[in-house]
Order: C-alpha cells, then sequence, then structure tokens
C-alpha cells in the first residue's frame, strides 16, 4: 500500500488526488466496518437534489432525463452486488442463479442496505404475452421523499436513479435487464401512499431462454 | 378555527405562498396579496429600527465580545433588531417569524391559539424539508410543491382539530 501515498511535502502544491495526513485512505477500512452504518437523510437529500438539477441540464425530453439517473445509479448497483455478496455469510455467497433468487436478494438485501427496510412488493406481470416483466414496488422511495415533481414534467419519476442501481445488480449477475421506474400512486387528498412507485423489470430475451432450459432439467 | 392562514415572503418582498386553512374566510384577489406582501415586507424593515434603545456600535460590541471570552475576539456582530413579531387584533393574531436569510412566514390564528411558536417551528421544518430539497423549486419563486402542500394541509388539520 505503500505506493499509494504520495511524497511528504510535495502534496500541497500538486493538484489532484489529496490524501488524509493520517495515510489512511478509505481502502484501508475493513469491508465489514460500515455495515450498519447509517448516513444523514437531510445530506443525502440535498446531494441528491443536485443530482437531478445536474442530470437536467440541456435535456430535450424527460426520457433524457431519466437515462441520466439510470446511467448515474448503474455502477453503485454493479458495486453494490459484490460488496453485498462479500457481507453474507461464507456458504450462501454464491450470486443468485435464477430470476427469483436475483429479485428476492434485490427486494430484500438490496433494499435493506440502501434504505434500511425491505421492498413493499414483488410481483410477476400478469400480462401472458409479457412473461420477462417483474415488478418490485416501493409504497415510498426514499429518493422521492422531498420531491415534487412539476406538472410540465409529471411522466417524470426520479426513482429512475434507483432503477439504474436495479439494473446495475441485474447486470451484474448477468441478468441483462431494462428497468424503469414509474408511479402509480393516486394524487387524490387522503391517499396513503401518494408517490407509490413501481420497478418494471424486463429481463433480456437471452435470460428467458435460458431460465427455460433451467427450467427443465 | 385555530390557524386561519399562513403567507411566505422572500427575501425581496414578495409573496412566494398564501394558503387559507378552513372554509368561509376571506379571500382576497391575488394582487392584493401581492400588495399585502410588499407593503408587510416595508413595515417590518420600518419596525427592525424603531428600538428606542441606544444600540451598541458595532466597534463596542466587538470590545464586549472580546471581554466576554477572556481577550479573543472572535469577530461577529451584533444580533440585529427582530422586527415586529406579533401583531394583534381583536378578531385574528398575526405571528410573523423571520428566518436567518430574509424569508418571512405569516401565521394568521384566532386570538385564543396556543403554542403558534410552536406550529410556526413546524411549518419551517416543512418548508426546509419538502421546498428547499427540492430539486425542481428555484429559489425565492412561488412555491409549488404538491408535497409541501399535502403536508402542510395534514398538519394544521391535526392542530385544528386538536382543540
Amino acid at each position: 500500500m505503500s505506493n499509494l501515498q504520495p511524497a511528504k511535502g510535495s502534496s500541497k502544491d500538486q493538484p489532484g488526488l489529496r490524501y488524509p495526513t493520517s495515510g489512511k485512505t478509505i481502502y484501508h477500512r475493513p469491508l465489514n466496518r460500515t455495515k450498519a452504518a447509517e448516513l444523514s437523510g437531510s445530506s443525502f437529500a440535498y446531494l441528491f437534489s443536485e443530482m437531478v438539477g445536474y442530470a437536467s441540464k440541456k435535456i430535450e425530453s424527460i426520457q433524457d432525463l431519466e437515462k441520466r439517473l439510470n446511467v448515474q445509479g448503474h455502477p453503485i448497483g454493479l458495486k453494490l452486488l459484490d460488496l453485498l455478496l462479500y457481507r453474507e455469510p461464507t456458504r450462501s455467497q454464491t450470486r443468485p442463479l435464477n430470476i427469483i433468487t436475483l429479485l428476492h436478494f434485490i427486494k430484500i438485501n438490496v433494499w435493506q442496505h440502501l434504505f434500511g427496510r425491505a421492498a413493499d412488493g414483488l410481483e410477476k406481470s400478469s400480462d401472458p404475452s409479457k412473461p420477462d416483466e417483474y415488478m418490485i414496488i416501493d409504497n415510498e422511495p426514499l429518493v422521492n421523499r422531498y420531491i415534487s415533481v412539476p406538472k410540465d414534467m409529471s411522466q417524470l419519476n426520479c426513482a429512475a436513479y434507483v432503477a439504474g442501481i436495479i439494473e446495475g445488480v441485474c447486470d451484474g449477475s448477468a441478468f441483462p435487464a431494462r428497468v424503469t421506474a414509474h408511479s402509480v400512486g393516486k394524487q387524490e387528498e387522503g391517499e396513503m401512499w401518494p408517490g407509490r412507485t413501481v420497478f418494471l423489470v424486463k429481463f433480456a430475451p437471452e435470460v428467458m431462454e435460458r431460465e427455460g432450459y433451467l427450467g427443465k432439467s | 378555527m385555530g390557524v386561519l392562514a399562513l403567507i411566505v415572503i422572500n427575501k425581496a418582498g414578495g409573496l412566494i405562498y398564501n394558503r387559507t386553512f378552513g372554509d368561509g374566510l376571506n379571500q382576497l384577489n391575488t394582487n392584493d396579496y401581492l400588495v399585502l406582501a410588499g407593503t408587510f415586507h416595508g413595515v417590518h424593515a420600518i419596525t427592525a429600527r424603531l428600538d428606542p434603545r441606544k444600540g451598541l456600535t458595532n466597534a463596542q460590541f466587538q470590545q464586549q465580545q472580546a471581554a466576554a471570552n477572556g481577550g479573543v475576539a472572535i469577530p461577529s456582530r451584533p444580533e440585529p433588531s427582530s422586527g415586529l413579531e406579533v401583531l394583534e387584533s381583536e378578531n385574528f393574531r398575526l405571528q410573523c417569524f423571520n428566518t436567518l436569510t430574509g424569508t418571512k412566514f405569516l401565521l394568521f390564528t384566532d386570538t385564543m391559539q396556543a403554542n403558534v411558536d410552536v406550529a410556526m417551528r413546524k411549518v419551517y421544518d416543512l418548508y426546509s424539508d419538502y421546498v428547499m430539497k427540492n430539486p425542481f423549486y428555484q429559489l425565492e419563486m412561488p412555491i409549488r410543491c404538491e408535497s409541501f402542500d399535502r403536508k402542510l394541509n395534514s398538519y394544521i388539520r391535526e392542530v385544528n382539530n386538536s382543540r
């Protein structure tokens, strides 16, 4: 690790990456220490607010904005998959091998790690012509807690960022998928969950094909 | 009826939010609300300078601070005069809360309403959560945030029903 530390004294006038004076970077910390750590909700809300502001610069359409949020979340999903599996007990450290285990892993482990609770629902599309679509349901996504979408952007759901994270987890476990976020909450007065969001997971055809072979054997 | 109305005025004296709670209340037209906000802003600025006590000059204040801190002067300014805080009439009471950044919250309540400070505090909490953390809100512009409306309504209803 000694090659991580720059020569003492030269760091002040050198632009670029800076290291703490103790020389301990984030890579020196054990991965399990922050397992149960929590972050400030306010600071996340402000950070996410700026992320949405950044993503909405020079956009042509709402889909553009959602795409950008999705792209911001994707690498987090890829890395989270490795981290969460690493933290599992040794005997269950295998990657999810079929769709149901994967979605269950997302619903329980990923959600628990990100939001401190499991997702509110997991459903298979009821439409028989779309066997490749699954839905993860969250009644009140944490990222949307303080966000009110203006009327002229009503199709926008900023949970596209979370959809990106899910997509990253799916891609990382070799289940390529497209994940999109849709608002389904009713806006009427007294509605219990006005921010209810469905994450629609649409797996690639090759995943469905493989799943078919697995089911037969 | 407890809490009757809420008005929010930005630091330039512009009206950015107004809402009445409950039925059968007098409504002004939009123009009158704007005039009301601007006038109140002016009156507030005047009352802030009406303090008859001789205020400390900045230099005197620094000296006093230095003495209190054992000779070390921490640069700071004397607390500015707060200006108008409460306006009471026979039928209603107006409480004004001026934030550090100059945004003013005016809460109209009936004269018997207790704990207006607590309600004001909560309204400010809701504002800083559901307005300031909303990426689509532009500073100093009129507040159009559904979640703020929703939370504010349910809180005020709770206050008005608990009496």
